[in-house]
């Protein structure tokens, strides 16, 4: 055990946590409006709006994140219109193809997880709120998301954790995150165990936290 | 098209042999994850507290850790582990493992954590009388083991363990950043000498579904077949 080691790179991570916070917290909140988005898609009487949802979201959790962050940072750079256009500017950056690619990517997932949470609103709920003359819009905005997102808490806490381990493959796309300083460490000191210790004991803390925040949420909005 | 043409002139047999080894890699992950969970499950329902936090600890770190920082682990950590582990045994020589080996413990010990979940929970699940009723019939207890609370284990377990089997394959292209020739390496390798990345990247994100798809289709039957009687 290498100890001097451990304490010199516990920095080196740290800093390189919040990269990796960074990355997670953008993903999550791009990835929550498109989630949200496609459970409605979802829940679209029209069959064809229907399976353009249920296509995204089957593709997106039926492939590697990997691959899907290597299609827009590698591929899309090759379609000659999109060089050419504004939106280059973002695509270049591999910051923004990897947070790019983790939206989407949790965006499927939590499209599911929501669109679950809204099948299970009991009908008796919604037909209280026609029977009292409010307006279908108001139903859907002060009635039905706000029990969806209560009914969905346990399960988007998982999303959250499976995207934070998600965020270490934005080392692939030669971003420094916690994972990719991590790997940098090693590889110039080969140890192993040490760097892993540090490194994987900042994700479990983070973990750790993110854990007793959903259950703290849970217990203030159960009813 | 010709870009996936069989033989020298297009990448169809390297990306053949490519889904080959990452199905290959995938089993084997998964197998050796069934022997994790093999010997973590009992740990978790032992009456020891010290063996059911052995077993937490193992589940919480790999569950709460990026796959890839594991693999990382391995891959730089496992002839060095291994090499000290021979020279106990006064073998002294250079080992190096493969990335086959290495990228299938790496895997196999992650998706071993998520099967000891599922196997504890199926367990627990099953009615108390069932182990009563054996007891009371006198079977051993190994073939209460076998005959009795497997069998009616795997029916619970089987839903939750095709989602462990998704996440292995998915899983599995990772161990392309050890250099192993799975899908992803495979698509790298190609798109790097044509100069085409959008097509072989979207090309293995088809194979990939396609995986996912019919395994899907294979599980279900096995689902049906361990339902029987329900």
């Amino acid at each position: 055990m290498d100890f001097e080691l451990m304490i010199n790179s516990f920095p080196k991570l740290l800093n390189a946590a919040v990269v990796t916070l960074k990355l997670l917290s953008v993903s999550l909140i791009v990835g929550l409006f498109i989630g949200l988005l496609f459970a409605i898609l979802r829940l679209n009487k029209n069959i064809f709006i229907n399976k353009f949802a249920y296509g995204y979201s089957y593709v997106f959790r039926g492939t590697p994140l990997l691959v899907q962050i290597f299609i827009i940072y590698f591929g899309l750079g090759q379609i000659e219109s999109l060089r050419s256009s504004f939106l280059w500017v973002i695509l270049k950056e591999p910051y923004w193809c990897a947070i790019i690619a983790f939206a989407l990517n949790t965006g499927a997932y939590t499209s599911e997880i929501l669109r679950s949470a809204f099948q299970t609103i009991k009908p008796g709920i919604i037909e209280a709120g026609k029977s009292l003359g409010i307006s279908n819009k108001i139903i859907f905005y002060k009635v039905q998301i706000p029990i969806a997102i209560r009914q969905s808490l346990p399960a988007y806490g998982n999303e959250i954790i499976l995207m934070l381990k998600g965020t270490s493959l934005a080392s692939t796309v030669t971003l420094m995150d916690l994972t990719g300083v991590a790997k940098y460490i090693i590889s110039t000191t080969f140890k192993p165990i040490e760097v892993f210790i540090v490194a994987g004991g900042i994700y479990l803390f983070m973990t750790f936290i993110i854990h007793n925040l959903i259950k703290f949420l849970e217990k203030k909005y159960s009813y | 098209m010709e870009l996936l043409a069989f033989g020298d002139t297009g990448w169809g047999d390297e990306l053949f042999r490519a889904t080959v080894m990452t199905i290959a890699v995938s089993i084997t992950a998964m197998l050796i994850g069934f022997s994790f969970a093999a010997i973590f499950t009992p740990l978790k329902l032992s009456k020891f507290k010290s063996l059911n936090l052995i077993a937490n600890i193992y589940t919480t770190v790999i569950r709460g850790v990026p796959e890839l920082l594991v693999i990382y682990l391995f891959f730089f950590g496992g002839s060095g582990a291994i090499m000290f582990v021979a020279s106990m045994f006064g073998y002294n020589e250079y080992i190096e493992i493969n990335a086959f080996v290495t990228g299938s413990f790496a895997i196999g010990i992650i998706s071993g954590a998520y099967s000891t979940e599922i196997f504890r929970g199926a367990i627990q699940s099953i009615d108390k009388g069932q182990f009563e009723a054996a007891k009371v019939l006198g079977f051993s207890k190994f073939k209460q083991f076998y005959k009795i609370i497997i069998p009616q284990m795997l029916r619970l377990a089987i839903p939750n363990l095709s989602n462990v089997w998704q996440i292995t394959l998915k899983d599995t292209s990772l161990i392309s950043v050890t250099g192993l020739v799975e899908i992803m390496r495979q698509s790298y390798i190609a798109a790097g000498s044509t100069r085409d990345p959008l097509f072989f990247y979207s090309f293995a994100a088809v194979l990939y579904l396609l995986l996912t798809f019919i395994s899907m289709k294979l599980i279900n039957k096995l689902e049906v077949k361990y339902s029987r009687g329900y």
